[in-house]
């Protein structure tokens, strides 16, 4: 008699939360996750923040599991090369073959890198920021005396990272990206020109509307050439330009990869019931908005398709035919660089053509509505505490509000 | 059911107080002010406000 067996394969805060929410769904067998990093899973935003700032240790990030989860078994410093979905079957890196009756995809994402010219490896002083070794790497490097840095790209990680850089007293923090303004396409102009504002106060430089040509230096990175000529001197760089779905494994099983993995509004992957996807790799449609796929890179997502994704496959697997109604996260996300914050509630995306203050001044603490169709789709919350909770005010009547699909 | 916040990595973003308004609240200076022993019957939304910490400051201790 054989027991059967979920597989997860990810071992992330996604398939954590995954395997949480199967036992929490009443899932009785086993449950296996594999992972390619050595750790157990832990929390990722402080690695841009508090932990590279040195005020709070690398082991605070570890995640406390569920007791529900003591008997999962987890496979870590060991990944997935290849699957085969309709015989149920994973392929592991030492060629071991398991089988599944139920697979949660859980692979995330990991740190787009840029192709260019010079210097590259793990001693060049080109870093990215995903998992504890980067941050790690980076910390060690970024507390040298008189340090040049320069980041690569003027988003979430990007302007915290230059933010961090700067507290720990880096006097040569420059940020570097093809848009006119940092996080100009997440938060719009409005806030876009407040928050570069406000990073130039507190010592970081900019080079915008320019992108990276080449590294100088031979063995370690000593300048980064833009594309218009200028050199600017380095001896860290920080690659913060978006990420690359971890996916390859999923290939030749005819599936839609080409931007994470497509799943159906119940979460579940090329119309196969027994596989579900969760996390920043899943693309999915969200009911509450127009309906479009979309993968969304937030802290909140994990915890979210994980419930939602659990209860579709162990609802398949044990037989029960209830149908949960479409999956209808209400995004939310924060961001922290220096003093204050940024809190977002819905999907200001959607609504970066109709933007408006909603209370304060952009120079101080503000609050920001963002606009489709004249109608509310999401709020940015940036400054202190008083705007944070004024964005909070706002949340009730995101939830409330009818699908945006006409 | 004991809840523990560990207010050394609370940062006050209040995510708990949405899932958990009857365990945790937020005072007028946006600081954190929680019932160290709530009722059983409100342990799904306490692990819920657990799950969705930024910090992952709060711990359930049986």
């Amino acid at each position: 008699m054989t027991t059967e067996r979920i597989v997860v394969v990810g071992a992330s805060m996604a398939g954590l939360r995954a395997a949480e929410q199967l036992r929490a769904a009443g899932w009785t067998g086993t449950i296996t996750v594999i992972g390619d990093e050595p750790h157990m899973p832990y929390n990722r935003p402080p690695l841009s923040k508090e932990v590279l700032a040195g005020k709070a240790p690398f082991e605070s990030l570890a995640f406390t599991p569920r007791a529900s989860t003591a008997d999962v078994e987890w496979r870590l410093g060991t990944s997935v090369t290849a699957a085969r979905l309709a015989e149920r079957v994973v392929v592991l890196d030492d060629g071991t073959e398991l089988a599944f009756d139920g697979l949660v995809v859980a692979t995330g994402m990991r740190p787009r890198r840029l192709r260019c010219d010079g210097p590259c490896g793990p001693d060049s002083g080109r870093h990215t920021v995903r998992t504890l070794a980067d941050a790690q790497g980076l910390r060690d490097e970024l507390t040298r005396p008189g340090v040049r840095v320069v980041v690569v790209g003027a988003g979430f990680i990007g302007c915290e990272v230059a933010a961090t850089a700067v507290g720990l007293g880096v006097t040569e923090v420059t940020v570097v990206d093809p848009e006119p303004l940092p996080m100009l396409r997440p938060l719009g102009e409005l806030l876009a020109r407040a928050l570069h504002k406000r990073h130039e106060e507190r010592g970081v430089r900019f080079a915008l509307g320019t992108g990276v040509f080449g590294f100088e230096g031979e063995d370690r990175v000593t300048g980064v050439v833009l594309s218009d000529g200028t050199v600017l001197a380095a001896d860290v760089v920080v690659e913060s330009v978006g990420s690359v779905a971890n996916t390859e494994w999923l290939d030749g099983n005819g599936l839609d990869l080409s931007d994470g993995v497509l799943t159906d509004e119940q979460l579940r992957v090329g119309d196969l019931p027994y596989v579900v996807a969760v996390g920043d790799v899943a693309r999915f449609p969200n009911a509450r908005y127009d309906g479009v796929p979309r993968r969304v890179e937030h802290w909140s997502i994990p915890g979210d398709t994980a419930k939602h994704a659990a209860r579709s496959l162990v609802a398949h697997l044990t037989g029960a035919d209830a149908e949960a109604g479409p999956f209808a996260p209400l995004p939310t996300f924060w961001s922290d660089q220096h003093e204050f914050r940024l809190q977002s509630f819905g999907a200001p995306a959607l609504g970066i053509g109709d933007v408006r203050v909603l209370d304060g001044d952009p120079d101080g603490d503000v609050l920001v509505g963002y606009h489709a169709d004249g109608r509310l789709v999401g709020v940015v919350a940036l400054g202190g505490h008083a705007a944070t909770t004024g964005a909070a005010r706002y949340r009730a009547q995101l939830l409330k509000q009818p699908a945006l699909t006409s | 059911m004991k809840v523990v916040v560990d207010m050394n990595k609370c940062q006050d973003h209040g995510q708990c107080v949405f899932s958990a308004p009857d365990v945790f609240q937020l005072d007028d200076n946006g600081r954190l002010a929680y019932v160290s022993d709530p009722d059983d019957a409100l342990r799904d939304e306490v692990e819920e406000a657990a799950d969705v910490c930024p910090l992952q400051a709060i711990r359930i201790e049986d």
